[in-house]
């Protein structure tokens, strides 16, 4: 055991990565922003300086600690310079606290208040940046930024992808898409974790609540709910209870009382999830075809598989995710058996996830101008609608789920954390009742092994889509080799997920996710094909799992998706009379289509075409399956070669 | 037609600079110098394509391109033309100097380049020659004591060399 002083008090530590983690462990609160124990160390917000005898001011959260060391946390000299330091930060800084999302939840407000800030001495700022509106998950306000870059460590450490990164110098420095696009313009996946780590209202989730209102006051709609299992077991931290506390019955109450007509459970659709997506394993597995199959219930990896991954796309499951399967049911079959036409059934979900925002929205889950789930609201949102209602949380009665769908065994839960979707599949396809808890818990990659008719199905999950993309580098290159993949994007799967209350950090989520492991242990049925309530839904309407039916109502199909907006390269204005673009995104530059390129600029120019064929280059035609690709006339050339297009450019000459 | 086969070379120049630093990401603020000194400014769909060819992401190439001056996301013309306004060169009028070519050149409020993209026009602060002041450059040559009238004949006799002002020139 190694000591050092912390004013004036002998403490000891051991492998602590740096000297915050040990001051912190002492008991003493030190201001940071831009430090995350997940993310890479940046030591920008100079917040944590502390006072070391020997060295003088020190970034706590950038030096190892080191044995001798007297460290002075709080003296007049460091109140001061923390003090100048976050007056500074405010100085460029929106100031309009009152009307911003994150009113209560903002580190720089909990900081300028715990430093007694009084007053800002600066000017402020005076140029005003567009915010940007365009997501369905996420609102940016680059006006509200710190330049902390937890946003951009998040996205690309964690996540992989690199959406947002600062640009510019001094004092124009901000955090942006490339070329100062708009987030629905660049590959960003809605996960929303960016936000989850930001500590001002510079990005924040969209919220949904103004919809749910106004169909709650409207006399037309049945509004129906759905609550998935993360939400359950987070939404109690906001009213003093500990992380992993269920508390579905309290919400059920609080949504009864604010109007909402039927509450059910989105473990339900989870278990029929199950079902579904087990038996097209089966069915894969058996003839060894698009295999690993990969899990599909987490829009964001969906997403990220369409923009980066197009030729892993058939690997996908093609279920929708429970969200999805529950719109699907309720809209189709519900409606009906209500006696009403869907569009007078208003769907609200109840999401831990920023990302079934997105997912709601996509076109394949709406039906002429109907969406299957018209709302999402994640469990911040459900929190303030409670806090906006004037309900009083210990007054509420608990309320058990409506029926039908309000029933789900132990596989439904477990669904909201890492591995829980692998292992209800898992158990559903084993023989004998059956728990894999090899695929439980925070490492970022699991595996599991079943035996089933003389074979071994190898298991795989992994979260964190920075993990995923190294899975799926290594699956590509042959390294690896799985059966069943699964993929949640958020760090601890859905209770680590944007929408669920702050601090977010991996203590709750680990604490979330007992919470549900713990509903599973209480259940006595843990297999999906053990629901009574999904198996009369076959009875009644679907018939068997992956049947016609359900293939229609319950799977989906993807498509390969550009990742930036814009940008083709033109290389004159001028119009001939034959248009070929070639394409130079990713998937079909690795296979060639430069070379394509300039082979039809040589032909163009032996064959003094120039005044009648547009050559362009072009970024992702969305047809990464047949790359390389052209498109000569507004046609899509699949595995075009030199050959093919110099032909198609002699017949029109 | 001449400017229409110059694009396509350059663009052909690009693959072969990122092949000549090996993809290597680490080479980026090189490869963009080179692939500047093509175009005489970065354009996005060039940037994006680099992002691409070099499996990094786009926005951490527009943090690059952005970061240091050198780099331009606007189109610059043939003739890139400084003024210093660095305090020895203002005392010394340079804010007249640069209202005359602003005026010569008909360039708008906040508008940098001539619309056919044959002068840019910028203020910078200092060249270090303030013995000069004020001073003038124009790509590489270096003016001293530039007055309004020598700074029209100089730009005079530039447009001469190129044949005349661009009428018959893309826009
Ligand atoms: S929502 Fe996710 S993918 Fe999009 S910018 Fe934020 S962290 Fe990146
Ligand atoms: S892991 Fe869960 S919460 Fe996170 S984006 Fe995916 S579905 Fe949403
Ligand atoms: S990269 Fe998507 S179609 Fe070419």
């Amino acid at each position: 055991m190694k000591t050092l002083k912390i004013n004036g008090r002998e403490v000891t530590f051991s492998n602590e990565k740096n000297l915050l983690e040990v001051i912190r462990k002492a008991g003493i609160e030190l201001p940071t922003f831009c430090y995350h124990s997940e993310l890479s160390i940046y030591g920008a917000c100079r917040m944590c300086l502390v006072e070391e005898k020997k060295k003088g001011l020190i970034a706590a959260c950038a030096i190892p600690p080191r044995e001798g060391m007297e460290i002075k946390t709080h003296t007049l000299k460091l109140q001061k310079q923390r003090k100048m330091t976050l007056e500074l930060l405010l100085a460029e800084h929106e100031r309009d606290c009152t009307a911003c999302d994150k009113n209560g939840n903002c580190r720089l407000q909990e900081l300028a208040r715990n430093l007694g800030i009084e007053k800002v001495r600066f000017e402020k700022k005076d140029k005003k940046l567009p915010v940007d509106n365009s997501s369905c998950a996420i609102l940016r306000d680059p006006n509200k930024c710190i330049l902390c870059g937890d946003c951009v460590r998040m996205c690309e450490e964690v996540q992989g992808i690199g959406v947002i990164g600062f640009a510019y110098r001094g004092s124009n420095t901000v955090v942006t898409p490339a070329f100062n696009k708009r987030i629905r313009e660049v590959d960003c996946v809605d996960c929303g974790q960016c936000a989850a780590v930001c500590p001002t209202g510079a990005i924040v989730v969209k919220s949904n609540i103004d919809k749910v209102w106004e169909a709650i006051y409207d006399d037309e709609k049945v509004v129906v709910a759905q609550l998935a299992p993360a939400v359950r077991v987070a939404f109690g931290e906001a009213f003093g209870l500990k992380a992993g506390t269920s508390t579905e019955n309290l919400i059920i109450a609080a949504l009864k009382t604010m109007g909402v007509d039927k509450v059910f459970d989105t473990c339900f659709a989870a278990d029929l999830t199950v079902m579904e997506e087990s038996k097209e394993f089966t069915q894969r597995f058996g003839k060894g075809e698009r295999l690993p199959q990969f899990t599909s219930c987490c829009p964001a990896w969906v997403r990220f598989v369409e923009l980066n991954y197009p030729s892993l796309i058939d690997n996908l499951s093609s279920c929708r995710s429970p969200q999805q399967m529950f719109g699907s049911f309720v809209k189709n079959y519900y409606a009906r058996q209500l006696g009403l036409s869907r569009e007078k059934v208003f769907v609200v979900s109840i999401m831990p996830c920023t990302a079934k925002k997105a997912e709601a929205a996509r076109e394949e889950f709406i039906t002429s101008g109907d969406p299957d789930v018209n709302a999402v609201i994640t469990t911040q949102e459900l929190i303030k609608m409670v806090k906006e209602a004037g309900i009083v949380f210990e007054d509420l009665k608990e309320e058990p789920f409506d029926m039908p769908f309000g029933f789900a065994t132990g596989s439904g839960f477990i669904f909201g954390a890492t591995g829980g979707v692998a292992e209800a599949v898992t158990r559903n396809l084993a023989e004998e009742v059956q728990k894999f808890k090899d695929v439980r818990g925070l490492d970022g990659i699991k595996e599991a092994r079943l035996r089933k008719d003389n074979r071994e199905i190898k298991v795989t999950v992994v979260h964190g889509l920075k993990n995923a993309r190294d899975l799926l580098e290594k699956i590509k290159a042959g390294e690896v080799d799985y059966d069943l993949v699964e993929v949640m994007a958020c760090p601890g799967g859905c209770v680590g997920g944007a929408g669920q209350p702050l601090p977010n950090n991996l203590i709750k989520r680990s604490q979330r996710a007992r919470g549900l492991y713990d509903n599973d242990n209480r259940m006595q049925l843990v297999r999906a094909r053990e629901n009574p309530m999904v198996k009369l839904l076959y009875e009644k309407w679907l018939s068997t799992p992956c049947s016609e039916q359900s293939h229609r109502y319950l799977h989906t199909s993807y498509r390969p998706k550009r990742r930036i907006e814009g940008s083709d390269i033109r290389f004159s204005s001028e119009k001939g009379q034959m248009d070929i673009k070639v394409c130079i995104g990713t998937s079909c530059y690795l296979n060639g289509s430069y070379d394509i390129f300039k082979a039809v600029d040589k032909k163009i120019k032996e064959n003094n075409l120039e005044d009648r064929v547009n050559l362009e280059a072009t970024f992702c035609l969305e047809n990464c399956n047949g790359s390389p690709c052209v498109e000569v006339n507004g046609k899509i050339v699949d595995k075009a070669s030199k050959e093919k297009i110099c032909r198609m450019i002699d017949e029109l000459a | 037609m001449a400017a229409k086969q110059d694009f396509k070379r350059s663009f052909q120049r690009v693959n072969e600079i990122i092949e000549a630093h090996g993809r290597n990401p680490v080479e980026l603020i090189s490869i963009l110098q080179e692939v500047q000194e093509e175009y005489r400014y970065l354009p996005e769909e060039i940037l994006n394509y680099i992002a691409t060819a070099m499996r990094i992401s786009p926005s951490k190439v527009f943090g690059v391109a952005t970061f240091y001056e050198n780099f331009s996301l606007e189109p610059k013309g043939k003739y890139v033309v400084k003024v210093c306004d660095g305090t020895a060169c203002h005392v010394r009028k340079s804010t007249a100097l640069l209202n005359a070519l602003k005026k010569k050149l008909e360039l708008k409020e906040g508008q940098e380049t001539t619309q056919d993209l044959m002068f840019t026009l910028e203020t910078v602060s200092c060249f270090g020659a303030c013995g000069l002041a004020p001073v003038m450059v124009i790509n590489d040559e270096v003016y001293g004591k530039v007055t309004p009238e020598k700074a029209e004949k100089i730009i005079d006799e530039i447009i001469k060399e190129e044949g005349g002002r661009g009428n018959d020139q893309d826009h």
